[in-house]
């Protein structure tokens, strides 16, 4: 045994790189929950192959996981400081997200001629000098694991799969966590089914420990910093499963059924997936057969009196696009989730994008406003889909909440709310019986309409997409009439910023740059300025999750700072609508559009440019 | 999931709403909603239980005439809209009211699922087999040949006939009645709102305006005995001025046969049972058309079996009771969680 000096570390970013099939997204998850257990704060983001079965040993058919541990974590990070390679084809498509200096770890079993020539190199990485700049482990982790398991496991494929597991092992060695936490969760899936599996599991895993301890692979351990959160019972959640949450929590604190009319398209499917277990909750799903059916469902149920609720992603919206007038113009509660990804059209189904911000705020015939919001990071689709129901309820409107593909899919510490502390949320319902109900008789405050729900006595009353006469809501094509409608559908979503809090800016008053973001990039943004900011760097920064209508102080915000850059996944969608808003300020852009998350480095090189081009 | 009932007698002044009804003057609609109108009273569902959804077009306009709650969605999409409805709320009675262009274009493929999924709701297809509020452009149920605003030259497509449709997409219900006979068409409005599940009545609506006569070999008045055979369940299918004509089975085909000559008697005539599962003889008498045939009229498939909506109940109700989720802190707590 070699003794090794241990390193601190505030946070480290680990990814495990493989085949389909190699494991790589339990052994991420494994890794990920063990640290959580262990006190750290964690992100994590999947990123598998869209083909279902790619094939084996290719760049397409890669599958990985990467997890961000430490003391205060924003994001799943960028640059790996140890990168998990379990054949060449991962070590191919994913040595441009290894630090310079990093740790990478490759199972040599797997370095066949054939598999590296498979992976599109012309040459041996080990020997050609390509990775003279990083801290190789060459490990033949296959032949170990299958040792390991001898007289366990004997059959040739039980033995290979567990190599993952080995892998595992040699992470929590270099960063010093314990193995109980895994020991639970392989006894917990396999001890009933299959003690075999279990046992061989856990020999591997320690198999793979043993290894990093005992042999001099490794100069060091790291210990990382543990989280430094506000006291409170916490877990891991994808946004997805957040939003699913957030919406069942809209449901019960509004006292009505939740009703989600949805159809599966990546990467929103998992929010269908989630609530459809819930028929204890009252939640009723109906799995349409389309996105239209979908939210002409919702709209039914709305009108029947449940929350109701739409799920899908960009092609999906665009289906949707008739029906969300159709609930503007009948003023229904509706929240409709949009989980962006790459477009148009069916564009890259499993990456990340905003690029349906024009659509939610203009994709739609006639005038026709609605809420528009922005969840920002894993964790907050869940308040996000709360607040989204929230006003959809009380305000009686559609609200569009979009979410992405990289928070739906990455997941991230939750602090565990009680529903107890959580608002109240209190529908404008009718009175039934009550003689002075019109449809369209308007709360003097937020300008909602009475809900009355079939069943009610004493409030029988038609509506529809045919322009109504205000207030007794009889089908009217008066021209005066026309546009005081008009009028109260927009200044009913206008006045909904009144309830809501002002936008925050975190950074000083005298800031040179304030870096504005909306939706899913929070954590890049905040991050990239956090650390300029420790440079001394004069920058300030504001992250929007009420997109429409935007807090009361935007524009006051917008005057202070001398240079604004706007950052976003796409070309430009939320800079122009801020200019259409506040046509006296001059924006600076900068944009994205690779199906990939902002990485902090090319963040900082463009606020230091900004900051740096007086 | 029964729906209550009225504790007193309603009448179709119930029912009357306070909207101008702006059909064309002789339009096939107003008899429909006459016969609605007449029909929910005796139905006895509280006035507040009915809800009608519909699509657009000018059939869709109905709910406005009808004092019940009422949506006016948009073109094509009431199947969906209603299905919303009643999962939400399953104790109300849903009516839709879809033209053929709603129901069979845009709107086909909510139709065939409504169907297939055998949701509880009540149908009423306003079939003018032409686009009446657009004012004459032909339908999928349009007949080849026809010239309309958009087919110059007759129309090349083939026709849909819903009936085949309605049982090919597994429908437990289907009727046919026709806008101008009140007193059949009340009665299907009763056997729909009596069975569970989708209950579809295609109606043979007249468009004075954009397709005036187009049922007429079927509705006239001089032809119509011969061209009309009504079914009822349990009853030989016997048709002609004086019943002395039927249907009986021919080895695998249907044939029109005459009482007393070469020997048929009403022993040799099929007995209508609308209640089998096999779709045979139904999607047989559904496809039957003059000249060779009389279309089959009233009830000519009701068969029971479980509702959407009553399996859904079950699942939810089994859930609330033996479901590890209670509430959502529950949920929130399920699974790893730790302290820090
Ligand atoms: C999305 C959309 N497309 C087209 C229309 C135009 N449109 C309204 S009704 C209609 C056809 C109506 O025909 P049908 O459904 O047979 O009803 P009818 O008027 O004959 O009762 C059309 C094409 C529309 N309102 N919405
Ligand atoms: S256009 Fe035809 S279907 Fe429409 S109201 Fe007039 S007659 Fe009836
Ligand atoms: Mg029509």
């Amino acid at each position: 045994m070699t003794t090794k000096k241990l390193i601190e570390k505030d946070d480290v970013v680990v990814k495990f790189v493989g085949d389909s099939g190699d494991g790589m997204q339990l052994i991420g998850t494994l890794f990920s929950d063990a640290s959580a257990l262990d006190g750290n704060d964690i992100a994590t983001f999947p990123d598998y192959p869209a083909e279902i079965r790619a094939p084996h040993n290719t760049i397409a058919g890669v599958s990985g996981f990467q997890v961000n541990v430490g003391k205060k974590i924003y994001s799943s990070g960028d640059q790996c400081d140890v990168l998990v390679c379990m054949n060449p084809a991962s070590l191919k498509s994913n040595l441009k997200w290894s630090k310079k200096g990093g740790i990478i770890i490759c199972d040599t079993d797997t370095f066949t001629e054939e598999a590296i020539e498979k992976a599109g190199y012309s040459s041996n990485p080990f020997t050609d000098g390509s990775l003279s700049s990083y801290q190789v482990i060459q490990a033949p982790i296959t032949s170990m694991s299958v040792e390991a398991v001898k007289g366990i496991l004997d059959d040739k494929k039980s033995a290979e799969r567990t190599k993952n597991i080995f892998a595992l092992g040699m992470i929590f060695y270099i960063f010093n966590k314990g193995l109980d936490h895994t020991f639970a969760y392989l006894d917990k899936k396999f001890l009933k089914k299959n003690p075999q599996v279990a046992e061989g599991n856990k020999a591997v895993l320690t198999a793979g420990y043993n290894y990093c301890e005992n042999t001099d692979v490794l100069e060091a351990q790291v210990h990382i910093a543990h989280a430094e959160m506000p006291k409170g019972r916490y877990r891991n959640i994808t946004g997805n499963i957040a939003t699913a949450w957030g919406l069942l929590a809209a449901a019960e604190k509004a006292n009505l059924n939740l009703f989600l009319g949805s159809y599966p398209i990546t990467p929103a499917t998992e929010i269908l997936i989630e609530i459809s277990k819930y028929k204890s909750l009252g939640a009723k799903v109906f799995q349409a057969e389309d996105e239209i059916a979908g939210i002409c469902s919702a709209i039914g149920a709305s009108f029947a009196g449940s929350f109701a609720c739409t799920s899908t992603s960009g092609p999906g919206l665009s289906l949707k696009s008739e029906a969300i007038g159709l609930a503007v113009m009948t003023e229904l509660p509706l929240v409709i989730v949009d989980v962006q990804r790459g477009g148009p059209s069916t564009g890259l189904p499993t990456k990340t994008e905003q690029s349906d911000l024009y659509q939610a705020l203009f994709g739609r015939n006639g005038e026709a406003p609605c809420i528009v919001l922005a969840a920002s990071t894993s964790a907050n689709c869940f308040d996000w889909a709360f607040e989204a129901g929230r006003l959809a309820l009380e305000h009686m409107t559609p609200v569009i909440l979009l979410t992405d593909g990289y928070l739906g899919n990455g997941s991230q510490l939750m602090r565990i709310p009680k529903m107890a502390e959580m608002p109240k949320i209190t529908p404008p319902l009718a009175t039934p019986n009550d003689t002075t109900y019109q449809p369209y008789k308007r709360n003097t405050e937020t300008l909602a309409r009475e809900w009355a729900i079939p069943g009610m006595e004493g409030l029988r009353h038609r509506i529809g997409g045919l322009e109504k006469q205000d207030g007794i809501g009889n089908v009217s094509t008066d021209n005066a009439n026309h546009q005081i409608m008009t009028n109260y559908r927009q200044e009913k979503v206008e006045r909904v910023a009144n309830r809501i809090p002002s936008q925050e800016v975190h950074g000083p008053d005298d800031a040179e740059l304030l870096v504005i973001g909306w939706g899913g990039t929070e954590g890049a943004l905040r991050l990239a300025c956090e650390e300029l900011q420790a440079e001394g760097k004069k920058i300030a920064y504001s992250h929007f999750n009420y997109i429409m209508p935007l807090p009361l102080n935007t524009s006051d915000i917008m005057s202070k700072y001398k240079k604004i850059v706007v950052c976003e996944l796409n070309m430009g969608q939320f800079v122009n609508y801020l200019r259409m808003n506040y046509p006296q300020v001059n924006f600076q852009q900068y944009n994205k559009v690779q199906g990939l998350p902002f990485e902090i480095g090319e963040l900082k090189d463009k606020f230091n440019q900004i900051l740096g081009g007086k | 999931m029964a729906i209550e009932h009225s504790a007193v007698q309603l009448t179709k002044a119930d029912f009357v709403s306070d909207q101008m009804v702006k059909w064309c003057p002789g339009c096939g609609d107003h008899a429909i909603l006459a016969s609605v109108l007449n029909v929910f009273p005796q139905i006895g569902y509280k006035k507040e239980n009915f809800c009608i959804v519909s699509g657009i077009g000018c059939s869709s306009r109905f709910p406005y005439y009808v004092n019940t709650y009422g949506f006016h969605g948009i073109h094509g999409r009431a199947a969906a809209i209603a299905s919303g409805v009643k999962i939400a709320n399953p104790k109300l009675s849903v009516w839709i009211n879809s033209g053929d262009g709603d129901a069979t274009a845009i709107g086909g493929n909510h139709f065939i699922h409504i169907i297939r999924r055998n949701m509880d709701v009540n149908y009423i297809l306003f079939n003018n087999e032409i686009y009446g509020l657009t004012k004459g452009q032909y339908s999928p149920t349009t007949k080849q040949g026809k010239i309309t605003k958009t087919s110059p030259f007759g129309v090349i497509d083939y026709p849909f006939n819903p009936g085949e449709l309605i049982i090919g997409a597994r429908g437990t219900f289907f009727a046919r009645a026709v806008d101008n006979n009140p007193k059949t068409l009340q009665e299907v409005c009763m056997d729909m709102a009596a069975h569970d599940g989708a209950a579809i009545v295609e109606v043979l609506q007249n468009c004075v305006i954009f397709n005036d006569k187009t049922h007429k070999e079927i509705t006239d008045r001089e032809t119509k005995d011969d061209n009309q055979i009504w079914l009822h369940h349990g009853k030989p299918m016997l048709f002609g001025k004086n019943n002395e004509k039927g249907l009986r089975l021919n080895g695998t085909k249907l044939e029109v046969v005459e009482l007393g000559k070469d020997g048929i008697t009403e022993q040799d005539i099929l007995v209508h049972d609308r209640t089998t599962e096999n779709t045979g003889i139904h999607m047989m008498l559904a496809q039957m058309r003059p000249p060779h045939f009389p279309m089959a009229f009233g009830v000519i498939r009701a068969v029971s079996q479980p509702t959407y909506n009553q399996m859904f109940e079950k699942q939810m109700a089994e859930e609330k009771e033996n479901g590890r989720i209670k509430c959502v802190d529950d949920l929130l707590n399920s699974g790893d969680t730790w302290e820090m």
